[in-house]
């Protein structure tokens, strides 16, 4: 599945989309920035409530298919700025991190 | 291939904003390079804690990736307060940073394991008071050492 379906189909916020095609497959939730370099896999959507700059860098490296904010967490201007610019997807959704893994659970794997 | 490519980086210290941005930049120039994916990513991962420990322990430093036939070598050195007890320091979970720097979501500890564990080595310099020289080899094809 893409990433524009994935936000489509799930009701998700699209915060920045530069890379819609982009596929998904699997899924990590973390926040802490070297457990999710070391462990998140290729195509994973990031389940996550940080938000800062570090973040793009962290999806970039770690090939994910896009960051999913969770608990209502938004984005800073900035942050969408350079997200759009490196390719790196950003949705939100008001759930929790746990809500919104078990309702996505099915359509990742 | 006798001669080999380097890129080299300068690294900023404590400017949390563009932290990574070499690592970034790395990937993109092995891409192109057609090195295949498994690879990059173990790049990817080492240098990448060892940028952002470059940036939060060291006050910045200085980055450099050979890509060489067999393998890529990172080195990065800093002239930073060093490292007293480097196996406590390789410890999961051992961190010496600041609060600021953990709300952010980095000081995990996690930064010299992640290195370790996708390097096929890696030799750690550190003298307290002088700096830190940390070189990390990749060989093309590899496998992550299992374990953290
Ligand atoms: N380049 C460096 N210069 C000085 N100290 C360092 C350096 N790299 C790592 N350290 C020390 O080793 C500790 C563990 O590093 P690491 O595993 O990357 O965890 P973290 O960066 O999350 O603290 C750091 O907290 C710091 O005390
Ligand atoms: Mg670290």
């Amino acid at each position: 599945m893409t990433v524009e379906r994935f936000a489509n189909e799930f009701g998700f916020d699209i915060l920045c989309m530069p890379a819609p095609e982009k596929e998904i497959s699997g899924a990590y939730i973390g926040d802490l920035l070297s457990w999710v370099m070391g462990k998140a896999e290729q195509s994973n959507v990031w389940l996550t409530i940080m938000s800062n700059i570090n973040t793009v860098a962290v999806a970039t490296l770690a090939d994910t298919s896009c960051i999913l904010l969770c608990e209502g967490v938004r984005a800073d201007g900035e942050l969408l700025r350079t997200a759009s610019e490196k390719g790196v997807n950003i949705l939100s959704t008001d759930l929790t991190s746990f809500e919104a893994a078990v309702k996505i659970k099915d359509a990742v794997r | 291939m006798s001669d080999r490519l380097i890129f080299r980086f300068d690294v900023e210290g404590d400017d949390f904003t563009s932290a990574g941005q070499a690592s970034v930049q790395v990937k993109k120039n092995l891409r192109q390079l057609g090195i295949d994916s498994e690879t990059i990513r173990r790049v990817s991962i080492a240098m990448y804690e060892g940028e952002i420990n470059m940036v939060i322990h060291a006050g910045g430093g200085v980055a450099e990736v050979a890509v060489c036939e067999d393998y890529i070598e990172i080195v990065l050195e800093d002239t930073g307060p060093g490292i007293k007890d480097i196996e406590q320091a390789m410890q999961a979970g051992y961190s010496t940073a600041s609060d600021t720097v953990r709300s952010l979501g980095f000081g995990a500890g996690m930064g010299l394991p992640n290195m370790k564990k996708n390097s096929d080595s890696m030799t750690i310099d550190s003298t307290p008071g002088v700096g830190t020289r940390i070189v990390m080899k990749i060989m093309y094809g590899g496998k992550a050492n299992e374990g953290v």
